[in-house]
């Protein structure tokens, strides 16, 4: 098999194991929905500049529950039996598409959720729906190398989180900045900046995942 | 003496800053005034982290290649002492902001990057102190810490520079490369760096020896 069709038929499996038990995206959602109606039931009413950061706090912490278990539900055996298969470059890439898609209904639905209950003062609608994407795209791939990592490590919850948040960091300055821009309805090119480093980030970080990943499956 | 001229070098280098930084001319400027010579032991702390870091990156990536236990030791005790002389670049740097901008800790975003880069490199040692398996540990940890290092540039070196900065050189502030660095000052920075980073280094294989040691007697 190729590496294309290899990576392919993963994301099916992953979409169908996902379709099959919900329990994950369901245990995710009713996360984000209990997350946003605490917030709502102390915050009432926020500045705008607080909104944009209560938005990506409650994203973050839903990528981490969401993204930290993708490789810690999958058993040793039956890791071993997918590496005799595919190339660990497909499972990798394959998980990280995968994650990235379950970011992008995530945080759309999110948003969605989070609009009807706080209301929103969104300058520049379409910008601000980039920020989400970027930011679901830079979650999938940081959380998606760290989880791999941390699972190798007896999949500790704390161990995640110490080694998730100061890579994370950065890519969420960079986001929030990018979104404060949109909330604002700055002018796109003043945002310009933001979003090259964003795919920059982006693009070393997978690079980097790609690279390393064969050296951390092996046991 | 032909292995060990480096050493000799860092001394020298090392004495002349602390001397000459202490007593050579420098130029009198508003606000800085006289605490613009720590210049000459705060910057140099950031250069000799970075080159430590960058040292311990590439020991794990020969860890990688070679599977070879000298290389993982190697690159943890080069992310050890580049940790260490990063809380110096922190506490020089915090002592400076005290006399300068009145205060210990701003929400400068170089302070915070500075801070987050040495977060990075504390969740390395902790990773590798939460598992016990040594050949496992030491690849697991060269994974990471590969991985954390492209971040680690980009967060001290790029986000910084994106927005103002009360440091010099950002957000409209005159960098000292301008006109404040006299040829005077040069006399000394450069040496500075060179003789900390050297010093850096010396530190760093001591340790590693030590490390070598250690292992040898506990495996006997």
């Amino acid at each position: 098999m190729t590496l294309y069709s290899q990576v392919q038929s993963l994301i099916k499996k992953e979409l169908v194991l996902e379709w099959r038990s919900k329990y994950a995206i369901n245990g995710i959602l009713l996360y984000i929905a209990a997350t946003v109606f605490i917030c709502y039931q102390s915050f009432k009413k926020v500045e705008p500049v607080t909104w944009n950061a209560l938005f990506w706090i409650i994203m973050l912490f839903a990528a981490i529950n969401a993204v930290a278990k993708s490789f810690m539900n999958e058993s040793k055996g039956r890791q071993l039996y997918y590496y005799t298969l595919v190339s660990p470059q497909a499972i990798i890439i394959s998980k990280i598409i995968y994650n990235f898609l379950l970011m992008i209904v995530l945080s759309v639905i999110a948003l969605f959720f989070y609009n009807v209950v706080f209301g929103n003062s969104i300058g520049d609608v379409p910008l601000y729906l980039v920020s989400v994407l970027l930011g679901s795209l830079s979650f999938a791939t940081s959380f998606t190398m760290i989880s791999a990592i941390a699972s190798k490590a007896g999949n500790n919850a704390t161990l995640m989180a110490v080694l998730s948040f100061p890579v994370v960091i950065p890519v969420l300055m960079a986001i929030i900045k990018l979104s404060k821009n949109a909330m604002d309805g700055l002018d796109r090119s003043v945002s310009v900046d933001e979003m090259m480093l964003l795919l920059g980030i982006n693009v070393i970080i997978s690079a980097t995942s790609l690279l390393l990943f064969p050296y951390l499956w092996r046991e | 003496m032909t292995k060990n001229w480096w050493k000799l070098l860092a001394v020298v280098f090392i004495i002349y800053t602390i001397i000459a930084g202490l007593l050579f001319k420098v130029p009198h400027l508003a606000i800085l005034h006289e605490s613009i010579r720590n210049l000459y032991f705060h910057v140099p702390m950031w250069f000799t982290m970075t080159m430590l870091f960058l040292s311990s990156v590439i020991y794990s990536i020969k860890y990688l290649k070679s599977g070879n236990e000298q290389d993982d030791l190697r690159a943890v005790e080069f992310a050890n002492v580049g940790l260490i002389f990063g809380i110096l670049g922190l506490f020089t740097g915090s002592l400076w902001a005290k006399f300068t901008w009145g205060t210990w800790w701003t929400t400068d975003p170089k302070l915070n990057s500075a801070l987050i880069a040495i977060l990075i490199y504390l969740a390395y040692l902790v990773l590798r102190g939460s598992l016990d398996e040594e050949q496992k540990r030491a690849r697991i940890g060269a994974v990471y810490n590969i991985f954390a290092f492209p971040v680690m540039i980009v967060l001290v070196f790029v986000l910084p520079r994106m927005t103002d900065s009360l440091h010099p050189g950002n957000g409209g502030n005159p960098g000292f490369g301008n006109y404040d660095l006299d040829s005077n000052m040069r006399l000394v920075f450069y040496p500075a760096c060179m003789g900390w980073i050297l010093l850096g280094f010396w530190i760093a294989q001591i340790r590693f020896r030590m490390r070598k040691m250690e292992n040898y007697f506990l495996s006997k």
